[in-house]
């Protein structure tokens, strides 16, 4: 407690010691700001303190509502829309990389005051609501004994649920509420330490392959080369036979991948490293290129060298990509998904991205989910909020972390909260739609 | 008129202290030559093994900085020269702590500070090993 509020009071005079020096940074878009890397004696540790949501509920643009469609979940993080409108979520907590350094210990306890205390769900809750009023009446366990799920896609009548070590899938058929039996394993994923262990997980849009995202085991190395083979990269799995080849490299941490409708294109949100200043490294959301080459753990953003890493690889660096669309520092983006007309003319074209929320910061960002509009097909202009008053930002206390974002082709964005436990629904007003609880 | 003076030693200091502090010199310096493998070959199991080492360090050498200031604080151990190992060894601890945390820098970004910080702190270790020992602990009694 005592460590906390020490390194918090530091991070406050830093930020303090910053406000009157610098301009504010511009974090977003196809050219954000870099500032020189730098850190402290100390890494800027603020964790917004959980607290009850009580009465209030996250604030929605004007002719847009809110509702919780089911609460007390056991660590909600990504969602699929099936397509009779049922919602699977997918519970769980994964990761078993042991401290490796003093620091770990520390840092491990800090981080762990601002998530949620409740168990690992590992499990997959369908959510149904029949008649159609906004409210989800049936809540089944669609399937449990499954390890820290994260990713989901559905595929005719396949159900694939990446968990943290394998990708498995069961049979579906439209309006079942129960898995059948135990899943099949398609295959084995990328498992040691998982230091970022979600693996995030679509379906291409001719339904041959599912792509997943499978995170690096450090921040920046620092546990080593060899525990990042397979790591930091996005898989390319056959759904016919498991075979997995690597689409695309040096993505950090792949966090939400989906595909684009009408052009087929895969992209993904990604977090970038921690602990070489407030404004740097940008996550960002980019179309992810087959055979591309992102930077981790040589570079970042293009061709800006880490210099963190040894040894140091010019060639990989020289190649390096740079991404598309850049959300923010430390926002941790967990979720994304294209918008489509129902959503409402202002969100129609764009992606949602839910942004978990920093904790290498001395002021905290992220904490909401933003709108990104597109035109002709690629991102352009500034961020939007869409759903935010999750971080109270005076007293740095957050009611509730959003993770992923799933757009109903009916017109609603469904969130999911992993530290209040619950899934989010936001409809515009015109859908007719009666309040939740 | 001849004045006789009989010196004779004072109780060394306690064992537990002789021990904390010879064992924190060996720490700092088992922790400097594991940077020193670390630089060498970019292996980052060596710099894990130099910070918990570190950490070792600070627990042994913060001991016997307790067991140095109640022997400042008590006349009958306040040896000459114990004020001048007490700040040798006030200084090492808090060498030996910017080190740690220099150590918790990920990756390469704790060299070259963590490697100088290394030799800084092995270097105060040593010199307050000296002089916690070598220290003229006797005191002169009339017979």
């Amino acid at each position: 407690m005592k460590y906390a509020s020490v390194l918090v009071a530091l991070s406050v005079a830093a930020a303090l010691a910053a406000c009157g020096a610098e301009p504010q940074a511009v974090q977003y878009g196809a050219n954000p700001d870099l500032p020189e890397p730098r850190r402290g004696l100390l890494p800027n540790m603020t964790i917004a303190e959980p607290v009850q949501w009580g009465d209030r509920l996250p604030t929605v643009p004007e002719g847009y509502r809110i509702s919780a469609i089911a609460t007390d979940l056991k660590i909600p993080r990504q969602t699929l829309l099936l397509p009779n409108g049922d919602i699977l979520v997918a519970e769980g907590r994964g990761g078993y990389a042991p401290a490796l350094k003093p620091k770990d210990v520390i840092a491990a306890y800090i981080k762990g005051k601002g998530t949620t205390s409740v168990e690992s769900g590992n499990r997959l809750t369908l959510l149904r609501d029949a008649d159609g009023d906004g409210v989800y009446e049936l809540r089944t366990v669609f399937a449990d004994q499954l390890n820290a799920p994260y990713g989901l896609a559905l595929i005719n009548n396949r159900l694939y649920v990446a968990n943290q070590d394998e990708l498995v899938w069961f049979d579906y058929e439209e309006g079942q509420t129960e898995a059948a039996g135990p899943p099949q394993k398609l295959t084995d994923l990328p498992a040691e330490l998982n230091h970022h262990w979600t693996k995030a997980m679509t379906a291409s849009a001719d339904g041959r392959y599912l792509s997943v995202g499978i995170g690096s085991n450090s921040n920046i190395t620092e546990r080593g080369m060899t525990a990042e083979a397979d790591r930091a990269v996005v898989w390319q799995v056959d759904v016919e036979t498991g075979a997995s080849k690597t689409h695309a490299s040096g993505l950090r941490n792949p966090t939400a991948l989906t595909i684009q409708p009408d052009t087929g294109q895969l992209w993904a949100v990604v977090n970038e490293r921690d602990e070489i200043g407030p404004d740097l490294v940008p996550d960002y959301l980019t179309a992810v290129q087959e055979g591309g080459f992102y930077g981790w753990p040589y570079a970042y953003w293009g061709p800006n060298v880490d210099d963190r890493v040894r040894p140091q690889d010019p060639e990989k660096v020289a190649t390096t990509i740079t991404p598309d669309y850049a959300l923010g520092s430390h926002v941790a983006a967990l979720g994304v998904d294209f918008s489509n007309a129902a959503m409402g003319d202002a969100f129609a074209d764009g992606v949602f991205v839910g942004m978990h929320g920093s904790w290498n910061r001395a002021e905290p960002v992220g904490y909401k989910v933003v709108f990104v509009p597109f035109s002709n097909g690629v991102p352009s202009g500034q961020p939007v909020d869409f759903v935010a008053g999750f971080l109270d930002e005076n007293d740095n206390t957050t009611r509730g972390r959003p993770v992923g974002v799933t757009v109903d082709p009916g017109g609603a964005l469904i969130v999911a909260d992993d530290l209040s436990n619950v899934v989010w629904r936001i409809v515009p007003d015109a859908a007719g739609h009666r309040s939740g609880p | 008129m001849a004045v006789v003076v009989q010196y004779r030693y004072s109780e060394a200091i306690h064992p537990l202290h002789a021990v904390l502090l010879s064992g924190a010199a060996s720490l700092f310096l088992v922790a400097l030559l594991n940077d020193v493998a670390y630089a060498n070959t970019y292996e980052i199991q060596w710099s894990n093994f130099a910070s918990w080492l570190i950490v070792a360090g600070l627990v042994f050498s913060g001991i016997a900085l307790v067991f140095a200031l109640v022997d400042l604080c008590r006349a009958s151990r306040r040896a000459p020269g114990i004020g001048v190992y007490f700040l040798l060894l006030l200084a090492t601890f808090v060498a030996g702590f910017f080190n740690a945390l220099m150590h918790a820098r990920d990756a390469w970004a704790m060299m070259p500070g963590g490697l100088i910080l290394s030799v800084i702190t092995t270097v105060l270790a040593f010199l307050a090993t000296w002089l916690g020992f070598r220290t003229p602990r006797f005191v002169g009694r009339e017979p």
